[in-house]
């Protein structure tokens, strides 16, 4: 934690500018080395100067240099922001540079990770800022920031604050047994105050899982037999020439992915090598993975042609698929039916040509009805975002279902508050702040004790 | 003279380490400034209540003195919570001073192995960073090999009162005045607290029509195990409830500023769980009453503690006070209330032995470690007292875990937080404390007692023969059926219980929460001691909450188990945050699971430092 840190802040390669970011003590006296201009150790904290990177008496780039001293900053530590020109060539120029005059490069969420350790920001916070850094669509970005302003976190406080009220109170019913002001804890108290936690935590865990889709996306299998059609329907979706489409059946061997955003939501194609019986070495390897990918996806895009008879191989697909969401694109309608399955027995289903795009419309929005995308505009997003908050939302969920049946077997309070104490810790975990001495202050500060 | 342990102190921690040495045969002399002070109270006269009494449970378990002492000399007897779990019920007993003071100093002197001297400590002897011996205020040096010091509220005393400040004891006792010193020298941080106590005014001349009478328990009860003693349960003298009164309150607003702690005449850090009167007034403001207990201090004088109303006022204001309260209008206060500061020291400069990391063979133990009560300080005398001895021979000290017992609670916390305010033991400092009750004790901790040496055999006996009873009474419950006979289920009707369909054994049956043990012991052949059924009905009722205790407990001891080797070099542990370098220093974890407890070790610090430890241990 004690050396310089240094990273490329921004996409390499693309925007008219680049920044290089550095943080530790002893930053600003590194750039100043190189740094042909004022003298970044004497201007006042958070300036911008003007100036030239130079190293052996080359001149490297024209830049403004932001120099932000601790503790005022992102990292609590000294930070120094080198905006350079962009282009790849310049900005590793100048980040090899400080690299060579004794900065370690950064590793991925480095800089977030000092400002959770020093204490700037909490778990939660430092999950979002990941996220933010990883969001691939703008809505994704939204729930990120949203949470970096500590929304869930304040909800999550506000729950810890009333359990820990709440334990104060039974604590001092235990340690103070004749302190008449503390109104002794029932059973049924108990259950008050948690019935109703109980209801908004699950609101927000089946909230949080059901849009974990704005930030992953939704991720769609397209299965059919050979050559039906599978990559001319995903290059459509995808709008360029992705796939390798020929007439010879098993071309696509490849798992291809490509993306896009429908309502704000990234839609990411796994496009499979058609699922038959093959000999086939590599295009064996490539069927397995289909077959795989189809249980990780969360949807599934079955291709039939209407101009050919249902095969064995594509009933038992339909097998495989029925207990998951599925479309069933009947694709090559502008040729002769010879499909020999009653298309009403099926779900979602879309016809579609090989030359038209009408089909393709149709086909997003029966993916925006099956996911209620359309819903996705409000702005509720009390959330959690990530799978560990996930996990401990619901492992608190289920240390409340012990409390329940505390409540239930009319068990002593001293004992129903062990597990409250433990869902307290548990929503501790999810902020990622566990400070011990925390209810001993809270019952001294609840209640008037002493001799 | 030479001696192998000193202990400077007769208080309670004082009197539990010096019986401890002597008791295991090593020769101890205890020093003290007045032998009419051993085993004093200055303060509550009472011993016990939550966590504290469970705390006295465990001393006797190791073959301490502090419950054998109470059960001889208590004015009342009191289980509270009664109504709560079984893990939160706590023994309290309202004490004769005097009767204790005087069993206590008797046993301290039949004790063959311990003299006792009538001094005052000036200065250790220190040698090598190790220690020799003490040096007397006339200048007089004693050898030892060990010394432990108890010293309590004496290390720089000083006695406040309104504006009035004098270098005092307790209750007018003359203070150590230059051990503090000579402490700081040897290089310990020293830190200033602040206790007090309420006034103490005569028995006749209160009121009593208007208070609200507390007497002790119907049943009998003893703090130590094995006590078949019986007493007159209706012979117990009764504390008294009264409340302040609006008048109380504006004399104590009015005032405020004479108080020695609003005026800002304290230095030292006080008890939160203790305020004064007037911290409650003004903390607690929309309270138009606080409770006041009426407490006996003894049967041979007249003096009645007023439990609930400490305060620093200057003696007219709490002649004002007093005279305020109902029943107390023509009150005759006896002794006045005063708030006390003394020094202690830094307590996380202690190993868990309760040993000093500056000087070896250097233990202190009480108040001076920063903790408050009675038997707070008898939990380390004790341990003190054994550790001292067990270093002579050459043996492993007894570190009781958090999950054993209170004791170690509060170690584990004054070694590894370090304390603010004075430290007092709550049941909500225990983490696992399903696990740390009061029945229990004996099973958590008499095998330590038996193997340290302090717990004779035939107590031991007693012991196992419990054991052997509680093993009994589960087989018996196992294997005896009850099956779907008419009786029975007319039998269960009338105890508001379901019908029996299947064949069931007692022990499944006791698990239905509205079975009582006696509903069931007329299909029990055997008679079994009331002990005996406690645990065996409290294992089976709270079975799940048990497990998950234990599961919490095997979870911890999996760091406990991951020791740090005390040569450990915190700056060659690479990524450690600076905060966690400068906490790992100071305190020197002696495990994974004691560093976690660390305010300032994060869990990213912890993951550097298992790192660090494995490639190590691998090299």
């Amino acid at each position: 934690m004690n050396d310089i840190i240094v990273a490329i802040s921004t996409a390499l390669g693309k925007g008219a500018i680049s920044i290089v970011r550095l943080s530790g003590k002893g930053c600003i006296e590194l750039v100043n080395s190189c740094f042909k201009g004022k003298d970044l150790t004497k201007v006042l904290s958070h300036t911008i100067n003007y100036g030239h990177i130079v190293y052996e008496n080359n001149v490297i780039d024209e830049v403004l240099v932001s120099v932000m001293r601790a503790p005022k900053t992102y990292t609590t530590e000294d930070i120094v922001e080198i905006n350079c020109h962009g282009g790849i060539a310049p900005t590793n120029k100048i980040l090899e540079v400080m690299v060579l005059l004794g900065a370690r490069l950064a590793l991925a969420g480095e800089f977030t990770k000092r400002a959770y350790l020093n204490g700037r920001i909490d778990l939660i916070k430092a999950e979002a800022v990941m996220d933010i850094i990883n969001s691939k669509t703008e809505k994704a970005r939204e729930v990120s920031v949203n949470q970096l302003e500590g929304r869930l976190s304040s909800i999550i406080r506000k729950f810890r604050q009333e359990l820990l009220e709440l334990l104060a109170n039974i604590e001092v019913n235990i340690d103070y047994p004749e302190y008449e002001d503390a109104v002794d804890v029932t059973i049924s108290t108990i259950h008050d105050r948690v019935a109703s936690m109980k209801k908004s935590l699950e609101l927000i865990v089946q909230e949080s899982l059901s849009r974990q889709i704005i930030k992953d996306g939704i991720s769609i299998a397209i299965v059919g037999k050979p050559n039906v059609g599978k990559s001319s329907i995903l290059n459509k979706l995808l709008g360029e020439d992705k796939a390798i489409v020929t007439d010879i059946a098993g071309t696509t061997r490849d798992i291809v992915e490509g993306s896009i955003t429908l309502n704000g939501v990234a839609l990411n194609f796994i496009d499979t090598a058609g699922i038959r019986d093959t000999s086939d070495v590599v295009e064996k390897v490539g069927v397995e993975k289909s077959i795989q990918q189809l249980d990780k996806a969360d949807l599934v895009l079955l291709v039939l042609n209407y101009n050919e008879r249902l095969t064995s191989e594509e009933k038992s697909l339909m097998d495989m698929i029925k207990n998951k969401k599925y479309i069933t694109v009947i694709n090559k309608c502008d040729l002769e039916k010879k499909i020999d399955v009653d298309l009403s027995s099926l779900k979602n289903v879309i016809y579609t040509d090989t030359v038209s795009v009408d089909g393709i419309e149709s086909l997003k929005n029966k993916i925006i009805e099956l996911f209620h995308l359309e819903e996705l505009e409000n702005n509720n997003y009390d959330i959690f975002t990530n799978t560990r908050q996930i996990t401990l939302a619901k492992e608190s969920l289920a240390i409340l279902e012990e409390v329940k049946r505390g409540i239930d077997l009319n068990v002593p309070v001293d004992m129903i508050a062990i597990d409250i104490n433990r869902m307290w810790t548990k929503l501790g975990e999810i902020l990622g702040e566990n400070y011990s001495d925390e209810l001993i202050d809270q019952l001294f500060s609840q209640f008037c004790l002493g001799k | 003279m030479n001696y192998d342990v000193i202990v400077v102190g007769g208080g309670h921690a004082g009197c539990e380490a010096c019986l401890a040495t002597s008791r295991l045969k090593k020769k101890t002399l205890l020093v003290t400034g007045n032998k009419e002070n051993i085993a004093d109270m200055p303060c509550n006269p009472s011993i016990g209540g939550p966590a504290k009494g469970i705390i006295v449970r465990e001393i006797d378990a190791l073959g301490g003195e502090m419950g054998k002492n109470i059960d001889k000399s208590f004015l009342q007897m009191k289980m509270l919570n009664t109504k709560k779990g079984p893990a939160v019920r706590a023994l309290r007993a309202q004490a004769d001073k005097v009767v204790y003071q005087k069993e206590m100093l008797n046993t301290l002197e039949k004790e063959e192995n311990l003299d006792i001297l009538e001094s005052m400590v000036a200065d250790l002897l220190v040698e090598d960073g190790k220690i020799k011996g003490i040096v007397l205020e006339n200048g007089q040096k004693i050898f030892s090999s060990t010394v432990i010091i108890t010293t309590g509220t004496y290390l720089k005393g000083t006695i406040l009162c309104g504006s009035h400040k004098i270098s005092s004891g307790p209750h007018g006792e003359k203070p150590s005045l230059y051990l503090s010193d000579s402490l700081k020298k040897l290089g310990f941080t020293m830190k200033r607290l602040k206790t007090g106590t309420p006034p103490r005014i005569k028995k006749d001349s209160i009121d009593y029509s208007r208070a609200v009478i507390q007497p002790g328990d119907e049943e009998m009860y003893h703090f130590s195990f094995f006590n078949q003693s019986s007493y007159d349960v209706d012979k117990q003298i009764p504390c008294y409830l009264i409340y302040t009164t609006e008048k109380t309150h504006d004399i104590i607003r009015k005032n405020l500023n004479k108080s020695s702690m609003y005026g800002g005449y304290v230095e030292g850090v006080g008890p939160r769980y203790c305020p004064s009167i007037e911290d409650k007034i003004v903390k607690f403001a929309d309270k138009d009453r606080h409770q006041i207990f009426l407490e006996p201090e003894s049967i041979y004088y007249d003096d009645i503690y007023i439990q609930g109303f400490s305060t620093s006022m200057p003696h007219d204001v709490q002649e004002q006070m007093v005279h305020s309260l109902p029943g107390l209008e023509k009150a005759e206060i006896v002794k006045y209330a005063y708030a006390i500061e003394y020094d202690a020291i830094d307590s996380k400069q202690l190993k868990p032995s309760l040993e000093t990391k500056l000087v070896e063979n250097l233990y202190t133990a009480g108040q001076i470690n920063g903790t408050s009560g009675y038997e707070e300080a008898a939990g380390q005398g004790i341990i003190a007292g054994i550790n001292a001895s067990r270093k002579l021979d050459g043996l492993e000290p007894i570190i009781l875990g958090r999950n054993e017992a209170y004791i170690g609670v509060l170690i584990d916390d004054l070694v590894t937080k370090g304390v603010i305010d004075p430290y007092r033991l709550l049941t909500s400092r225990a983490e696992y404390r399903l696990l740390l009750r009061h029945d229990n004790a004996d099973i958590r901790l008499m095998k330590y007692g038996k193997e340290v040496g302090l717990v004779h055999d035939d107590i031991y006996c007693l012991f196992q023969e419990k054991l052997r009873n509680i093993e009994r009474l589960n087989h018996i419950l196992k294997n005896v059926k009850l099956n779907p006979t008419e009786e029975v289920n007319r039998y269960l009707s009338s105890l508001d219980s379901a019908h029996l369909y299947d064949g069931i054994s007692l022990y499944d049956l006791l698990k239905r929460p509205e079975i009582k043990y006696d509903n069931i012991k007329r299909y029990v052949e055997e008679d079994f001691d009331i002990d005996v059924i406690e645990q065996v009905v409290i294992n089976i009722k709270y079975d799940g909450y048990i497990a998950k205790a234990n599961k919490e407990v095997s979870k911890m001891l999996e760091y406990e188990k991951i020791k740090i080797n005390d040569c450990i070099d915190y700056d060659k542990v690479s990524n450690l945050a600076k905060e966690a370098v400068q906490k790992l220093k100071e305190i020197r974890p002696i495990s994974i699971g004691q560093a976690l407890r660390i305010s300032g070790v994060n869990p990213s610090d912890i993951s550097m430092l298992l790192l660090y430890l494995k490639r190590n241990h691998y090299e």
